[in-house]
């Protein structure tokens, strides 16, 4: 059975969930290779062999962090030369895209992103427009490079081969054409990852100040074990950071469950969130198009309906 | 400094968007064509640089005859002068095709800075700017929320799912921003009429060198085999909030076990 190769997204050797998605969504195509690099990728050994990789390619080199994307896809190009993998899995992020990209160009190949299913024969399935149409789609040369969105599938506790190949990264003139001088985090607030968490609350236009974010979205956000999202008008306006947005400019959200608050529900805001599995709508006007995507709505003040929420919650 | 900006021609992003029933392909014609929004704050940033610095900025585009509009919108913002790419092989050309196409088009010009919206609003891949700088081996300095230059010196923040990273490269560099970097400005009446009349150079696959066969759907590296409109969600149950709107809501997050 030919490799899949799935490129590791990791933090100090804690595997990111949609790693292991991958590692899931590899299994249904061929045989599970993982491929980590950066430090502490030692430590993502056991969880990758625990969830299905019969082998994982290791690199503690830190270079990969230094050099922006680059080191990762010439390593990738070299694993593509010689192993003809069926496929190489990508997870959907800002650093997976444009390793995808430049990888398609380094190995004569195909590219397609955002995936949230593939099929054996390698057919994607792609929720485009914002989720309004679904697009089955195949890399016709080379060997596909798909990435695919986090929460598409479940990972599998199911232990693969697990053999370890060590492998030295490559650091090319190209690479060192751009170097990482400093990581700025922004504040840690403890909440899940927006892109990948399996719950998010999210606030707009009828929060109405970055107050109504942190005494009301936050704290639901909180007792639910959720990450916080805005729209657009909310974040346009101020009162929540960018990067929590959700929408057509913002991020693409798929959580298992996704409660809009004070979100009227325009095009924009959907295109990031109408694949969410489960949707609570609460919002005062009862024509907001938000509604129709609601498994459960209620028309009402959010300034009381979620404190209240909040309290039960929290028992 | 001459940066070039490239622009893509869009539907409308607040507007529906569908494919079309024949080739699978975008449907350009479903509704309004307006300059890819996140184009705008590449623009307005390129205009800031050279006001700052002295320079041009030239405008480049690839898509059908109506995305000559969108090179003139981009002019009228300031712009000096716009490279429209345009050709009927063109039609379907995937993401490794356009930035083959961009890449030739720009090779040779010598830019010192060659800018991007960080996506576009229909297809959203983000995968052309990183491609266009592998195909021209410059620096990729993409997602900037941040973009200075100093000389030859060139340093971005680029977005991280954690904050951002400081990112510096020597120019030329292939450059893409993310939106918030700025406020784009909107068109003065006098930038308007001079768009008019600003030239725009129109090339075709052979100027650039670019052979029919290696662009377009038929020879796309990837294919659409089918599409289909997602089905409607089955209504939900909405109720209006006479006190208890918030242990409804309780008793349906316990129902469907998210509690």
């Amino acid at each position: 059975m030919s490799e899949v190769l799935v490129v590791v997204d990791h933090s100090a050797g804690e595997v990111k969930k949609v790693s292991l998605e991958l590692l899931a969504m590899a299994a249904g195509i061929g045989s599970p290779s993982a491929v980590v690099v950066g430090a502490g990728a030692d430590a993502a050994v056991a969880a990758l062999t625990a969830h299905g990789a019969n082998v994982v390619y290791v690199s503690n080199d830190s270079a990969v962090a230094n050099h922006v994307v680059i080191p990762m896809v010439d390593l990738l190009a070299q694993l593509v030369a010689e192993k003809s993998p069926a496929a190489v899995l990508i997870p959907s992020s800002v650093d997976g895209k444009e390793i995808a990209g430049r990888l398609a160009i380094a190995v004569n190949s195909g590219v397609i992103t955002d995936a949230v299913a593939v099929a054996a024969d390698g057919t994607a399935t792609q929720n485009v427009f914002g989720g309004a149409t679904i697009v089955q789609a195949k890399v016709t040369h080379g060997t596909p490079i798909i990435t695919v969105r986090p929460n598409s599938i479940a990972p599998v506790e199911a232990a693969g081969a697990g053999t370890r190949v060590d492998v030295v990264l490559p650091v090319s003139d190209a690479a060192k054409a751009t170097t990482v001088t400093n990581r700025v985090a922004v504040e840690k607030s403890g909440r899940p990852d927006l892109s990948e968490a399996s719950i998010v609350v999210s606030g707009g236009r009828g929060v109405g100040s970055d107050e109504g974010f942190a005494s009301v979205i936050e704290p639901l956000a909180d007792a639910l074990g959720a990450a916080v999202g805005a729209s657009r008008a909310a974040t346009d306006a101020g009162w929540y950071p960018h990067q929590f947005q959700v929408g057509q400019t913002g991020k693409t959200v798929s959580p298992q469950l996704y409660v809009a608050n004070g979100i009227s529900g325009a095009i924009q805001h959907r295109a990031g969130m109408q694949t969410s599995k489960t949707v609570v709508v609460v919002n005062k006007d009862a024509e907001a198009p938000i509604f129709d995507l609601a498994d459960f709505g209620v028309v009402g003040d959010l300034h009381t309906v979620l404190p209240e929420l909040t309290k039960i919650l929290k028992g | 400094m001459n940066i070039c900006v490239c622009v893509k021609q869009v539907p409308d992003s607040w507007a529906e968007k569908k494919l079309s029933a024949s080739d699978s392909t975008l449907d350009r014609a479903a509704a309004e064509r307006v300059i890819n929004e996140l184009d705008e704050y590449a623009i307005e940033e390129a205009l800031q640089i050279v006001e700052a610095q002295g320079g041009e900025v030239t405008i480049m585009s690839m898509g059908p005859a109506e995305a000559v509009d969108s090179v003139r919108k981009a002019i009228s913002m300031g712009a000096h002068s716009g490279i429209h790419i345009a050709d009927d092989a063109l039609h379907g050309s995937d993401a490794v095709a356009t930035s083959l196409v961009l890449a030739k088009a720009l090779e040779g010009r010598n830019f010192d800075l060659i800018m991007f919206g960080s996506e576009s609003t229909d297809a959203r891949m983000s995968v052309v700017p990183a491609m266009v700088a592998a195909r021209l081996n410059l620096p990729q300095m993409t997602f900037a929320s941040k973009v200075e230059v100093n000389g030859s010196d060139l340093k971005i923040h680029r977005s991280t799912d954690y904050g951002y990273d400081e990112v510096v490269s020597k120019l030329p560099a292939v450059i893409s921003v993310v939106e918030k970097i700025n406020e784009p400005r909107y068109p003065s009446f006098k930038n308007i009429m001079a768009a008019k009349k600003a030239p725009i150079e129109s090339l075709s696959l052979s100027d650039i060198g670019v052979d029919a066969s290696q662009v377009g759907l038929a020879t796309a590296w990837s294919q659409v085999s089918s599409f289909a409109d997602r089905p409607a969600k089955p209504a939900g149950t909405v109720v209006a909030d006479e006190g208890t709107g918030a242990a409804k809501i309780a008793e349906f997050l316990t129902a469907q076990k998210f509690v």
